[in-house]
């Protein structure tokens, strides 16, 4: 375990001006107090045990899945602070490039600055290979990475979807260091609800309308239960030409679609009484 | 001039670095070796020196399997090629192991290009004194390549190309006699290229073909002697046919 060197913190101020430049003696050690430095003793690990303590629950829903037209790619728009929702309007489907998405559960900045890093690497092999990387590569590359910062905190849950030669490619990278490939996942605190419905709705042969509806659905029901999921539904579909945005719903309204509000009994009586009474 | 071709890394007024230029003195000293891209064949030819009578031949394979679908041969100083070989053979497994996908010709080829030019442009070395063929079909495309390199680490890919001693008569024969082959045809140019600089016979030739499907194959000695007794028929044909033209006239 390293102490950290905190030799630059000590003060020099007070050597006479002119002689040298105040850089060689330690001049009059009262006149400025040295910085005090927290203690930390284990330099590596400090990030790590921070992330422990505030436990990171990936407070999202973020889901893909492959079909017979490509793969669907959806995730929610809330941030939260603990109890406290810092934002409904994250875009956490990230561009890598063109033809590839990656979605971001956990750490807001480690998963926007990491597939940002992601998106450089690919376009550098691209020049480099004179052919685009494959999504096998791409989630090789960024899981590498992340293994190579295991235990020192980062908090990174995400899904790489995409299309290449070979087809349509998904995998689920995470900042533990595994690295998956499947057809279905899900990931998020609201990932078990969304399960829910993605696992029972699934067909592989379905149309690029169903298979968003799919989505919409799945990532909706887990807003509803989950409260660190809400805000807006995007829904994008990644086919041979790239990926396009499919939708982005609010899901309060959503809500009211699934479940229009329904008269009771007892109002609907009333309503159609009005008209008879004199 | 003799001043500026000691250190690798000093430049003489005329531009040239001399170490660079001696290095492909040596490899022109070296064995001869001639590659040919045919449309879905690639093959090596390598001439083998006479092997003294002890030595066990089997361990003096001139030319090297880069990965499954890439073979190399070269010409020039033989433990620096070992050395190249090497590092060449961890860089396609690095590959396959990061991206999950095997090396195109061109990334391996660019790799030993760029590996060998590191050396001429470091302090305290010298550069590897070999030129290389690097022949193998590319993994998603399918189709055969052909590419050089040379100790100032340049690279090019190639239809049909000599290196080593006597490259340019090989070379020149292959420029006036080159036509898009396969199969036998591929195979029988690649000896007549080589028997134009080499004594002929199964024993001093070394040649490797390779298939998309089948992979890297050494034709056996007696292979090698089948094919040359033909070409050799083929030859003595030419030569009847010309002198009855020329009788006649």
């Amino acid at each position: 375990m390293m102490k950290p060197d905190m030799s630059a913190l000590e003060t020099h101020f007070g050597a006479p001006a002119g002689e040298d430049c105040g850089l060689l003696f330690d001049v009059d050690d009262s006149s400025m107090p040295a910085m005090e430095f927290p203690n930390c003793p284990n330099f590596d690990r400090f990030q790590a045990k921070t992330k422990d303590m505030v436990k990171n629950k990936r407070g999202t829903t973020t889901l893909a899945f492959i079909f017979d037209r490509g793969v669907i790619v959806a995730a929610d728009s809330r941030a939260s602070m603990g109890g406290y929702i810092s934002s409904q309007t994250v875009r956490k489907i990230i561009e890598i490039n063109p033809y590839m998405l990656g979605t971001m559960a956990g750490g807001a900045a480690d998963c926007q600055f990491w597939h940002r890093n992601l998106g450089t690497k690919c376009r550098l092999h691209e020049l480099a290979n004179k052919r685009r990387i494959s999504v096998t590569g791409a989630s090789k590359l960024l899981a590498n990475i992340l293994y190579s910062y295991r235990g020192m905190g980062l908090s990174i849950g995400t899904m790489i979807a995409g299309w290449d030669e070979k087809g349509p490619g998904l995998y689920y990278v995470d900042s533990e260091g595994a690295r998956l490939k499947g057809n279905r996942f899900s990931v998020g605190s609201g990932s078990l609800y969304a399960y829910g419905i993605l696992d029972e709705g699934y067909r592989f042969k379905m149309s690029i309308e169903e298979a968003g509806e799919l989505a919409r659905r799945a990532i909706y029901h887990a807003t509803f239960r989950d409260g660190a999921s809400g805000g807006c539904v995007s829904v994008y579909h990644v086919g041979p030409d790239g990926w396009t945005k499919l939708s982005g719903d609010d899901v309060g309204e959503l809500h009211f679609q699934y479940y229009p509000v329904q008269k009771t009994p007892v109002e609907q009586e009333m309503v159609d009484a009005s008209p008879s009474t004199a | 001039m003799a001043r500026y071709d000691r250190a690798i890394t000093v430049f003489s007024p005329d531009g040239h670095l001399f170490q660079v230029e001696y290095a492909l003195e040596a490899v022109r000293k070296g064995n001869a070796v001639v590659g040919i891209r045919g449309i879905d064949i690639v093959v090596l030819a390598v001439e083998k020196k006479s092997t003294p009578k002890l030595q066990d031949s089997r361990s003096v394979r001139k030319i090297a399997r880069l990965d499954t679908h890439i073979a190399l041969a070269c010409a020039g100083l033989k433990a620096d090629a070992r050395v190249l070989i090497n590092r060449a053979r961890i860089e396609c497994q690095s590959h396959r192991l990061t991206v999950e996908d095997p090396v195109t010709v061109e990334y391996i080829t660019r790799y030993i290009a760029g590996l060998q030019q590191k050396y001429t442009q470091s302090g305290g070395v010298r550069p590897f004194g070999l030129s290389t063929l690097i022949v193998g079909f590319d993994p998603y495309t399918e189709k055969p390549a052909l590419y050089q390199t040379d100790p100032s680490g340049t690279f090019s890919a190639w239809k049909a190309n000599a290196t080593g001693r006597n490259s340019n008569s090989m070379r020149e024969y292959l420029e006036k006699n080159y036509k898009e082959t396969s199969g036998k045809e591929t195979i029988k140019l690649a000896i007549r290229a080589l028997l134009e600089v080499v004594e002929s016979g199964g024993k001093n030739i070394e040649i490797a073909v390779m298939t998309q499907k089948d992979g890297l194959r050494e034709l056996e000695e007696s292979e090698i002697d089948e094919y040359v007794a033909e070409i050799e028929a083929e030859k003595a044909a030419a030569e009847a046919a010309k002198k009855g033209a020329a009788k006649e006239t």
